[in-house]
């Protein structure tokens, strides 16, 4: 399809990603703010030969998707917090038998159903560690209506490479505001699918990794046969209480990520070569942090913003160097502080000031500016 | 013009979303000009206080929601109570004469512009749901924020089925806009 533009939101932008990327399949329930990606996948699907499914809950809808997706179908759902929680569990399954898919999660107001016509950014330590285990996931965390598209179509190409689940975090003002979409020319995006497998299906191991860590994927209804257990299991898929598999097996599941975490992370440096005082954010409050340091910078300060557009795997090694580049790091999150955690960890002992606000307005350009003024006085 | 603020306040079901929705669509489609829209609502589907927003300007918007309005609209007195604080020193402010009074004080020069929008609706176009796009031509004759083919080009594209009843309900708001502007 040839390039088409339009004034639209988030929410939807990031459907058209998801088609833009050969998604055929979606399976959700409905909940604000994430309900207007289902109306548009409902409304699409069928245009592109796919499936949309609305089914009886979001357990549901997660587990399904780990079925089509073993199909070979590329697959997602798209819901809010109270939805991940529900999905948690079939998260683990998809991250165990190492199933691509796409979740995204339009962020609203928490804990529990909260508030849910209103904006947060608390899902970011949930979408890490919420199911059980030790285990990697990426996230990406978009904060514009290209982005939305831009980086679903992204979530799907790291989602396939790494056979991993990837969540597309971004808040409802994201998923809500409409502003200009460019969708390009299906010949200019670049577009991957899952490695998968060759050679005699008698001698095939669905489990044994290449050297980069990830097994080429058999897919069900191939003349490949898989077993599929959320349990520990050997290169044949078979499940196994032996210490060696585990610590093997769940040693490969975080490492084919944390090795490439140079590839996956994508982080944006504003105004910081010169920059004393670096804000740190990601998603709305990033967009109000840019006002702010133009602002501070028509006022002399030296003031900085590296913004993540990935915060799963953290940017260790880009806080670290960030921490030594200037001399206080300002986080701006709307949550009461969970990346913040990441970055003083990653960023000791240059000083770390969280800005948090568990609520629908993110940090106010003013607000953050008075911060950056209040550091530039000390 | 770097950046320009405009809030549209209403009850949820008067069409204060769509307003802003064809108002960014025309700026930012047709205009070629760079343009945030927002909203914020309740759960509730019909009634509760609604806002929605327009951020515009010729660089790319960073912040992308109304901080100060140099424009607010208007539509319920809840609306009114609950939007007015904000407004800009010499803004405007438009309300629908029939069911907002100006109450409380207005920041130092805010021109008041008082139009009767649903009665026009009502009256005129033969329904209520015209209100919106009433609002629209008072905005552009009032602001020249936004052009009238801009937003004639819009409607056509955007309603064939309704495209005449929204482009006189468009046109009677220019004609309501202008009087008003004459009138100040």
């Amino acid at each position: 399809m040839p390039e088409r533009i339009m004034f639209t939101m988030g929410d939807i932008a990031s459907a058209e990603g998801a088609l833009s990327a050969g998604c055929k399949y979606f399976g959700g329930y409905p909940i604000t703010p994430a309900t207007e990606i289902a109306e548009w996948m409902a409304l699409r699907m069928p245009e592109v030969g796919g499936s949309f499914v609305q089914y009886e809950d979001e357990i549901a809808s997660i587990t399904s998707v780990i079925g089509a997706s073993w199909t070979g179908v590329k697959s997602m759902t798209a819901t809010s917090g109270p939805g991940v929680s529900l999905m948690l569990e079939a998260i683990g399954l998809a991250v165990m038998t190492e199933t691509p898919l796409v979740l995204v999660n339009i962020m609203r107001g928490g804990p529990s159903t909260g508030q849910p016509t209103r904006g947060q950014q608390g899902d970011v330590m949930q979408a890490k560690w919420g199911s059980h285990g030790d285990y990697q996931i990426i996230a990406l965390t978009p904060a514009s209506v290209q982005e939305m598209f831009d980086q679903t179509v992204q979530a799907f190409n790291l989602s396939e490479r790494y056979r991993v689940p990837v969540f597309v975090l971004a808040d409802e003002t994201v998923g809500h505001m409409r502003e200009r979409l460019v969708i390009p020319d299906e010949k200019d995006l670049k577009i991957e699918y899952r490695k998968l497998a060759t050679g005699d299906p008698a001698d095939f191991l669905p489990f044994k990794p290449d050297d980069d860590l990830i097994p080429p994927m058999a897919l069900l209804g191939s003349k490949y046969q898989f077993y599929a257990t959320g349990l520990t299991h050997d290169y044949r898929g078979y499940p196994t209480d032996k210490e060696d598999v585990q610590l093997e097996l769940v040693a490969r599941l975080n490492n084919k990520i944390l090795h490439n975490a140079d590839k996956i992370i994508d982080l944006e440096r504003f105004m910081l070569d010169d920059a004393e005082i670096a804000v740190v954010a990601y998603g709305t409050p990033s967009r109000s942090a840019r006002k702010a340091i133009k602002e501070a910078r028509e006022a002399g300060i030296k003031a900085g913003m590296l913004r993540l557009k990935t915060v799963w795997p953290f940017p260790e090694d880009a806080l670290a160097d960030l921490a030594s580049e200037v001399k206080h790091i300002i986080v701006a999150e709307q949550n009461f502080g969970q990346v913040y955690y990441m970055v003083k960890a990653a960023a000791a002992p240059t000083p770390i000031h969280l800005m948090a606000k568990p609520a629908g307005m993110p940090q106010l350009p003013h607000e953050i500016l008075d911060k950056i003024r209040e550091i530039d006085s000390l | 013009m770097s950046r320009y603020e405009i809030r549209i306040g209403g009850f949820g079901g008067q069409g204060v979303v769509t307003m802003a929705v064809v108002l960014g669509e025309t700026l930012s489609l047709i205009e070629k000009k760079f343009v945030v829209q927002t909203q914020s609502y309740g759960p509730e589907a019909r009634g509760g206080a609604s806002k929605s927003e327009i951020v515009v300007g010729d660089v790319e918007i960073d912040y992308p929601k109304v901080m100060e309005p140099d424009v607010f609209i208007a539509l319920s007195r809840a609306a009114y109570l609950a939007y007015i604080k904000g407004l800009k020193e010499n803004g405007v402010l438009i309300i629908d004469e029939d069911l907002v009074e100006i109450e409380g004080d207005l920041p130092n020069g805010v021109k008041v512009y008082k139009i009767p929008a649903t009665r026009i609706a009502e009256q005129e176009v033969g329904s209520k749901q015209a209100t919106n796009v009433v609002m629209l031509g008072v905005l552009c004759a009032i602001t020249k924020i936004v052009t009238n083919e801009g937003l004639v080009q819009r409607i056509e594209e955007r309603w064939p089925r309704f495209k005449e009843s929204n482009l006189k309900a468009l046109e009677l708001g220019l004609k309501a806009g202008e009087a008003a502007l004459a009138g100040q």
